[in-house]
């Protein structure tokens, strides 16, 4: 009796880890094939172009303003803790470092998941249930160069710019909170962030992650999409999942891109 | 929306994105309000600048009144020479004394002018004579170690 309810939840157990690595390996094969069939995105470019206008150029306002935000904050709490150590001026290099190194790309990137992430799991689930992908394959198209390729390219374009824009937006929000209202001292603001923020070591490392986090959070929103059961529950369940995952995905990856960019004495 | 719309609002987003890259890659454009059309520029040479940076503020009295146009090493008297811009409304006598100053322990440094008793006024390229260095705390430590030492002596005996 114990040993059968013991049994059923190991086989249960198993199943859950099995089906975990089946999904794994298919979203790997997935990649690839998109990898090799991407040729139709490329060189029809003007496929991709329509995905970055949808992925990127509609996510510029939540970008851009949240960036503001964030950047603000971001000197008002600073100024708060510098100030008591008389170091109110490292208030640049504490917003920009913090802004360019880890919060651009991060924030801009769970933004990113949750607004064209979702986007394009809901899209391609719908095609897939409403028989779209079906009635590409029928007429020789291949939906995956087709339809997936594209929303894939465009979202990994449209990532890193849309993290430069945050931090870039950020930062001229730290200037307007700190110089303009708190009254920090202009020219040291900018000087002591121009002498601590380091273009390799700092904004590239930045643009790399970004570019990651730009894959991770595409691949897994396209690949849920295609893998959504052809149901209006499958879909709506593959777009939590989409934004779910792909925001743990940042996060993990930040944690290893961190430590391998920031530790180890690479760079400075 | 067509198609021509589209690619117009990509060509803004891509062109938007590379100039934050840019934005990030320089950071400057605010500094450039302060033109040095308004300004006159004077130098003054430092045994030690200390942490003193570039376009770091100089004040007189705790009002900045100019900023820290350049600094570079004299390789005939091994010191450093600092250019400052000073605004044309702040005038200062010739003997004005020039020391690096720290704003708080941790705080940044910048150039403090004191001015003088001088009825001359400075012009533009003039050279400041009197200058005090930045303290280094190293120094400074040292400086009272031995100063401990030597009065502990004299007791011993």
């Amino acid at each position: 009796m114990l040993i059968g309810a013991l049994r059923a939840r190991l086989e249960r157990l198993g199943g859950t880890v099995t089906s975990a690595i089946w999904r794994l390996g298919f979203a790997s094969r997935f990649l690839f094939y998109l990898m090799v069939h991407s040729g139709t995105a490329l060189h029809r470019f003007r496929l991709t172009v329509t995905q970055i206008y949808f992925a990127g150029v509609l996510s510029l306002v939540i970008i851009l303003v949240s960036g503001l935000f964030v950047g603000m904050v971001l000197a008002l709490q600073g100024y708060e803790t510098l100030q008591r150590f008389g170091a109110s001026e490292s208030l640049g290099v504490l917003v920009a470092l913090s802004l360019v190194r880890e919060l651009g790309p991060v924030v801009a990137g769970l933004l990113f998941a949750s607004r064209a992430g979702s986007a394009i799991t809901a899209e391609i689930g719908l095609m897939k249930a409403t028989e779209q992908i079906s009635a590409m394959e029928m007429m020789a198209v291949d939906p995956i160069a087709r339809v997936v390729a594209p929303r894939f390219w465009g979202g990994v374009i449209s990532m890193p710019l849309l993290a430069a824009l945050f931090s870039a937006s950020g930062i001229f929000g730290g200037y307007l909170v700190g110089v303009q209202l708190i009254g920090v001292d202009a020219g040291a603001f900018w000087s002591q962030m121009q002498a601590a923020v380091d273009w390799n070591h700092d904004i590239m490392n930045g643009v790399i992650k970004s570019v990651v986090f730009g894959v991770a959070v595409t691949w897994i929103a396209v690949f849920e999409g295609y893998d959504a059961p052809p149901t209006a529950e499958g879909v709506s369940r593959a777009t939590t999942r989409t934004v779910v995952t792909s925001s743990l995905a940042i996060l993990a990856l930040d944690f290893v891109l961190t430590a391998l960019m920031f530790t180890g004495g690479n760079g400075k | 929306m067509n198609r021509s719309t589209i690619d117009l609002w990509v060509g803004v987003f891509v062109a938007a994105g590379l100039g934050g890259l840019l934005f990030l890659a320089l950071k400057v454009g605010n500094l450039a309000s302060f033109s040095t059309a308004d300004s006159y520029t004077v130098n003054a040479k430092f045994a030690n600048i200390g942490g003193l940076k570039e376009r770091g503020p100089v004040k007189s009295a705790g009002v900045v009144v100019g900023r820290v146009a350049g600094i570079r090493f004299d390789g005939e008297s091994y010191e450093a020479i600092v250019t400052m811009n000073l605004e044309a409304k702040y005038q200062f006598p010739r003997d004005t004394t020039a020391k690096i100053l720290t704003s708080g322990i941790l705080g940044e440094q910048y150039v403090g002018l004191e001015a003088g008793g001088d009825g001359m006024m400075l012009k533009n390229g003039d050279r400041l004579r009197l200058t005090q260095s930045a303290v280094v705390l190293e120094n400074l430590i040292s400086q009272f170690l031995f100063s401990k030492a030597a009065e502990g002596k004299p007791q011993e005996k």
